[in-house]
């Protein structure tokens, strides 16, 4: 946190021009990695380049440590928290799963409770089993016609905070995964007034810090902390990520907490791509999300022309459980032409070459960003009209996607570490388990450690994998057995 | 001064064409478009580097995409044109009056005043009051359009640039829903030669033979395109190109071309073994 009275120059990549420098002195290396700019790997240079492989190097003094920066890296983070109007920005390189379990254990202990709606990524729920705390679900509201958990609402938080005032923290998911998000500023109100932290998973929200008309981020909102996915919308390497901070969260003490568990060995690579995505978001981020919003705008037109489908938009804002909507996701809700969402995303990759995000039991995401085209997205909406007319059924045994309320026996850490006994699925009714279940992705547990295994959730577990769903979690890969508590 | 004109037909192979004149030269939204003249071609036009069409031997390609179609099908009276705004393929089949509606659609309105202004002889019939004119994308435009012709004709590109979703299963399926019951679907089908122009034009095979009950390939010798030698395919709901064409109909209607005889229409659909094998390998 330098002189932040100055506005900083975003032309500058630290990073990156730090890199070029060193490429340019032609140093020998004697140390790690052993490629040796590639010499030593021609395969992999073949493969990736030697443009790649030859900054494919090993923290030094002029290139900085991402453990402890004092020179391009510790710049790096002062242009990012500048772009992003945070505190402290730091740059992640284990995925946005590392921040948001950074943010947690930075505000967590042992025993505290933390407010949370239940459909958290997994990595949230993993931070609780590393530091022992106590999830206080929130239930999302649940749309009934799409099957789709929706943001908290202000009455829910606050009766949450009201019968937990020891809680340590309201965390919130925002946007979720389909664009929708929760009164963010009233949430941070709330948990603030109770002596709360406020942290805000973000991971699919990166473009709200450069868009005009789109919702508003976490660090404008006033959260305490965030973790923004940049290789999701904002263009950098996949696995690169920002955690950012707001004034009133120590920065050196979060540094110490990542460290807990960052590797010391920082991918160059992925560093150079924060940087230069930062400064490319920094300058062009507003007309680039522009487009992409008007993109999605445009596709959910051609989506809901096609006829079955229904792309959602801003007209499921209804001021609370929807609060708002994130106008660059492209979710389409598929049961009307009687497929499945899965259903649908297989065809798509199998008959038409054409890749998105996931399909769950209703509903599809296509996931537009920077790099998307109108060509590209003409394929999409053609190969969906293809689906209807190819595909279509009348819908019977179709399931729709009900949020299911956990029943949570005891806390995270302690079902995962318990001694536990594995059982084939179908014998597991009204055990507790030990480990997660979740259709991946989006990632968003059916079961997590120490909750109760019910009859709705084996049902809607058998479903999923019948219909095609990745199913990951247990130690069984197949999902035939679960663990349970003894 | 020695000024040429080289197209890399593959990284390791390189046509080229002696220019006596750089005409053209504008990139638009889509691509860079440019039309040279040249002693031994005539005009030639590029897109992206790549020979559209020359004066020279355009004929070939606009005769062998237009009337094998139009002499099996004589029934073809709505057309619908995707790609071809040079105006060489509306040029012949505006020659049949049986026809009474072409729609061309082409992305790029650049190339279209290009070859008004540069290729006249191409150009000539865009005027016909049968011809309307969409600037849009093929894929958009078709979707919208349920049994509304007789006879598609699509004259892309290569399958690797702007025109890349002219070659996907979901674009001949919406093209299959656009046609009649009895209708036919023609497209430009690269070159079996060099290896991935080769594996591009079995993708878009496999693709069309798993959209349309009828699907066959057709060859023509086109001295300007990679190896000289391309394919043209054949894809319809009802009619064989063999069996269902009927030489001597096509004859009375007295038009004289230079590539195109009944003879050759069915030679064109004789193809060398390595040719079937590839187009048998990928066949549903």
């Amino acid at each position: 946190m330098a002189d932040k009275q100055d506005k900083l120059d975003q032309n500058r990549a630290p990073i990156y021009e730090a890199l070029e420098a060193f490429r340019k002195k032609r140093v020998v290396p004697f140390d790690v990695p052993g490629h040796k700019r590639g010499r030593g790997n021609p395969e992999l240079t073949a493969f990736l380049g030697q443009q790649c492989v030859g900054v494919d190097v090993n923290s030094m003094k002029p290139l900085d440590n991402l453990c402890h920066p004092v020179s391009v890296i510790g710049q790096a983070e002062e242009l990012a928290a500048d772009a992003f109007g945070a505190a402290h920005a730091f740059l992640m390189v284990g995925g946005t799963t590392s921040a948001v379990q950074s943010m947690v254990l930075t505000v967590c202990k042992r025993g505290d409770e933390i407010i949370l709606p239940r459909n958290v990524h997994k990595s949230v729920i993993n931070a609780l089993v590393l530091c022992g705390a106590v999830p206080v679900y929130v239930n999302p509201e649940v749309d009934r016609r799409l099957g789709i958990s929706l943001g908290m609402r202000r009455e829910q938080v606050a009766r949450a905070i009201a019968q937990h005032p020891n809680a340590v923290a309201v965390l919130v998911n925002n946007p979720t995964y389909y664009g929708i998000c929760s009164d963010l500023r009233a949430v941070v109100k709330m948990a603030h007034a109770a002596g709360m932290r406020c942290l805000v998973d973000e991971a699919h929200g990166t473009h709200f810090y450069f868009g005009g008309g789109l919702p508003a981020s976490a660090m404008e909102a006033g959260a305490d902390m965030a973790s923004v996915s940049m290789h999701k919308s904002g263009g950098s390497l996949t696995q690169s990520s920002f955690l950012l901070t707001g004034p009133d969260i120590h920065s050196g003490y979060v540094r110490q907490i990542i460290n807990l568990t960052q590797t010391t060995s920082a991918s160059y690579l992925l560093m150079s791509s924060l940087d230069i995505s930062r400064r490319n978001l920094a300058l062009r981020g507003r007309q680039v999300f522009h487009q992409v919003a008007d993109m999605a705008e445009y596709a959910r037109q051609e989506v809901n022309a096609v006829g079955g489908y229904y792309a959602f938009g801003r007209e499921l804002v209804n001021g609370d459980s929807i609060f708002d909507f994130d106008t660059t996701k492209l979710s389409i809700h598929t049961l009307e032409i009687g497929l499945a969402g899965i259903e649908v995303y297989d065809i798509l990759r199998d008959e038409y070459d054409i890749q998105i995000e996931f399909g769950d039991i209703g509903n599809i995401l296509a996931y537009l960003s920077i790099g998307d085209r109108p060509q590209e997205v003409e394929r999409l909406v053609s190969a969906l009209a293809e689906i209807r007319r190819r595909y279509q059924t009348d819908g019977a045994g179709l399931l729709s996607q009900e949020y299911i309320d956990p029943e949570v026996v005891t806390t995270p850490q302690q079902a995962f570490y318990a001694e536990k006994v594995s059982l084939p699925l179908e014998q597991s009714r009204g055990r507790v388990c030990s480990e997660f279940v979740m259709c991946y992705p989006p990632g968003i547990p059916i079961l997590a450690p120490g909750e109760r295994i019910t009859a709705e959730i084996l049902e809607h577990i058998a479903y999923a994998k019948a219909k095609g769903c990745s199913m990951t979690g247990p130690e069984d890969p197949r999902l035939e057995r679960i663990n349970v508590l003894m | 001064m020695e000024l040429w004109f080289s197209e890399f037909h593959t990284p390791d192979v390189k046509h080229s064409i002696r220019v006596n004149q750089h005409l053209y030269s504008k990139q638009s939204s889509y691509q860079r478009i440019d039309i040279f003249e040249t002693p031994e071609f005539g005009r030639v036009l590029a897109l992206d580097g790549n020979v559209m069409l020359t004066e020279r031997d355009e004929f070939v390609y606009d005769e062998m995409i237009t009337h094998v179609p139009m002499a099996v099908h004589t029934g073809i009276k709505d057309i619908l044109v995707i790609g071809a705004g040079d105006g060489g393929v509306v040029r012949e089949l505006t020659r049949y009056d049986r026809v009474e509606r072409i729609d061309l659609v082409e992305m790029d309105p650049l190339v279209l005043e290009a070859c008004r202004a540069y290729l006249p002889s191409n150009a000539c019939r865009l005027d016909d009051s049968r011809v309307h004119i969409y600037f849009e994308n093929a894929l958009k435009f078709i979707r919208r359009r349920e049994a509304a012709y007789d006879l598609i004709v699509v004259d892309s590109t290569d399958p690797f640039g702007p025109s890349e979703g002219l070659f996907t299963l979901e674009f001949y399926g919406n093209c299959y829903n656009a046609l009649r019951p009895e209708g036919i679907m023609v497209n430009q089908q690269g070159s079996p030669f060099y290896a991935e122009d080769a594996h591009a034009m079995q993708r878009s095979h496999k693709r069309i033979a798993s959209t349309f009950p009828i699907s066959r390939v057709y060859q023509a010798h086109i001295p300007t395109y990679a190896a000289g030698y391309w394919l043209f395919g054949f894809a319809s709901k009802k009619y064989h190109p063999i069996d269902d064409f009927d030489p001597e109909a096509w004859k009375k209607l007295n038009l004289h071309t230079r590539y195109y005889t009944t003879k050759l229409h069915v030679g064109a659909f004789w193809l060398p073994a390595f040719l079937e094998e590839m187009l048998l390998e990928v066949e549903p």
